[in-house]
């Protein structure tokens, strides 16, 4: 799997209320408008300025916070197509797994990305390279089964796969 | 080599010793979802292709955290909840009865040993009745629904020893506190946080509870405190015969030791905006507080609102401060009803309300103006957190947060305490 997109750098310890606000959760269930709101409380300009297939670079602990299973969802709804970090929160990382939003790690990446570059990463490869600036970075790739499961886009589908 | 307290968990489970990082599947003894994340597990059940629950009576539903509902949006997600747990036998705590993480202890049969999930970060606090409880998504919560099982890594885990005894207006709070301040918002990430030594076996039932409640606020996977004579208590230990199971091997392999006297913490705060930003209250003194919320399933317990209604009994909230002050659970409610407390709050000044969540997420009941500052015995402190990215939160102990009350100004407990 090859990915290719526009960078948005984010800082460390971006919590899931950043990600999705708690109160919207609680209006409705339709993942179109919640991903209106996506990381609202960090700049409320940035929904509308994701496409799709944009990239997102962060530093530590992405995700922090609640098991809110909203947060990949309403990230991957709003177009990004894999997040790099120097690392994730736990309930995060497996809930973006399930959910077919690829999540990898690379200490110190966030210092070689600026916004508006552009990243490629190669998922069975495990490279990450800034096209914009030309370095490269290689992470491990994912077991099989996992590839399996991004492939296919989450758990559930890749379940529905199996029963073909 | 010796276990730690985790390994032992996963023995007992699955009957062989095990090793961090090894992966296992494990049969799930209980699970339950709230409001919040209940409606998206029942979509990722469907999207699994599954229509069967493995089995209803092992999962519950809490209707806690819009509760009662504010507004279409929530009461429809109710709806699709309640409709669900009727078509398949699930149990459902309705509006009221309480928060999860206080609600399931109060009426569920716990055992030490147990390995429980929920739909919800803060599942961890259960750790403090010796079981190994954890935080899942909605997909992980739906294939224990369709399977009655979960993939696990087997934690690493962090040693923390525990010596002497809180001093009067110290409180468990201000414990996990200095420790998540310590260690750092991702200091504990994947691990399973471990409390021993002498000063656990003074803490209580709710404090452990506290301090298990905030160990994913340092990216734990789960907390949990040794079975003893506080514990046996509280959880069915009948069919257990070596009660000493569930305590760690003095050469066990940890990843990490931590250590503190009790004696020696004084009150603190998590500053804005990060639960790890930790200082001392005497840092913070005088800064102006708008609004105190005092519950939550950290600190929405009896020995919580009995301190705070001692300090707030003395000259009650001071005008012009909001104090709201809600018990975890209709149980917690009456009992404080009945000890003449809630007469204290109400008296005092504070708004007491039903159980619900609401505060702590800023779904509804106090959700902050911009330029406003709260004094919070929640769990998060996160920007927008309590509902307005331009107010700021400052988490407490329940003395930290009635003195502040009182006040009108972040304040020392200890200060009105006489201790």
């Amino acid at each position: 799997m090859n990915l290719r997109g526009r960078v948005w750098v984010l800082g460390d310890h971006i919590n899931t209320d950043a990600i999705i606000p708690a109160k919207y959760k609680f209006r409705t269930g339709d993942f179109k408008e919640l991903a209106k709101h996506v990381f609202e409380d960090l700049d409320p300009t940035l929904a509308s300025k994701i496409s799709k297939g944009d990239i997102i670079i962060a530093g530590r602990n992405f995700g922090m916070g609640s098991s809110r299973e909203h947060a990949p969802r309403v990230i991957k709804e709003a177009g990004i197509s894999v997040i790099v970090a120097c690392s994730f929160a736990r309930i995060f990382f497996r809930n973006a797994i399930n959910v077919g939003l690829p999540v990898i790690e690379v200490k110190g990446i966030n210092k070689y990305f600026k916004e508006g570059d552009i990243a490629a990463v190669d998922l069975e490869k495990g490279i990450v390279k800034n096209e914009t600036t030309g370095i490269e970075f290689k992470f491990s790739p994912y077991p099989s089964f996992i590839m399996n499961v991004m492939r296919v886009g989450g758990l559930a589908a890749y379940r529905k796969s199996l029963k073909k | 080599m010796g276990e730690t307290i985790v390994q032992k968990l996963f023995r007992s489970k699955l009957g062989r010793a095990v090793k961090p990082g090894e992966i296992v599947v494990a049969d799930i003894d209980l699970a339950y979802a709230h409001d919040g994340t209940g409606p998206l597990a029942i979509d990722a059940f469907r999207e699994l292709g599954s229509n069967i629950v493995y089995d209803p009576s092992k999962i519950r539903f809490v209707i806690d955290h819009a509760s009662p509902s504010p507004n279409e949006g929530a009461s429809n997600l109710q709806l699709k909840l309640r409709a669900f747990a009727k078509e398949n036998s699930i149990r459902i705590y309705e509006v009221g009865e309480g928060i999860c993480h206080q609600v399931i202890p109060e009426n569920e049969s716990l055992k030490p040993g147990m390995f429980i999930v929920g739909a919800d970060s803060h599942t961890v606090t259960l750790g403090a009745f010796s079981l190994f409880a954890t935080g899942v998504g909605s997909t992980d919560f739906a294939e224990v629904m369709t399977s009655g099982k979960l993939w696990f890594k087997v934690p690493e885990a962090m040693k923390v020893t525990l010596n002497g005894c809180f001093k009067p207006g110290v409180m468990s709070k201000d414990l996990i506190l200095r420790i998540i301040g310590d260690v750092g918002a991702d200091g504990a990430t994947y691990m399973s946080v471990e409390f021993q030594g002498e000063g656990v076996k003074a803490m209580s039932m709710a404090s452990r509870m506290t301090v298990c409640n905030m160990v994913v606020e340092m990216g734990a996977k789960n907390g949990v405190f040794p079975l003893d004579e506080v514990t046996v208590k509280h959880v069915d230990t009948s069919s257990l015969n070596d009660k000493s199971v569930f305590k760690p091997d003095g050469d066990a392999e940890y990843a990490t030791s931590l250590s503190y006297r009790l004696d020696e913490l004084e009150p603190v705060v998590a500053a804005p905006h990060n639960v790890d930003n930790v200082k001392p209250v005497k840092e913070l003194e005088g800064l102006e507080v708008n609004q105190v919320f005092i519950g939550s399933c950290t600190n929405g317990r009896e020995e919580d609102f009995e301190i705070a209604a001692k300090i707030l009994s003395r000259r009650g909230v001071k005008k012009g401060v909001r104090c709201i002050a809600i018990p975890a659970s209709r149980r917690v409610f009456l009992n404080l009803l009945r000890n003449g407390i809630i007469d204290k709050l109400v008296s005092a000044g504070c708004t007491v309300t039903h159980s619900t969540c609401g505060p702590c997420l800023g779904v509804h009941f106090g959700i902050l103006g911009s330029g406003e500052v709260a004094v919070s015995t929640s769990n998060r402190n996160f920007k927008g957190r309590m509902g307005n990215p331009e107010s700021s939160i400052y988490l407490a102990s329940p003395a930290t947060a009635a003195a502040s009350a009182v006040e009108g100004v972040i304040t020392d407990p200890r200060k009105l305490i006489g201790g």
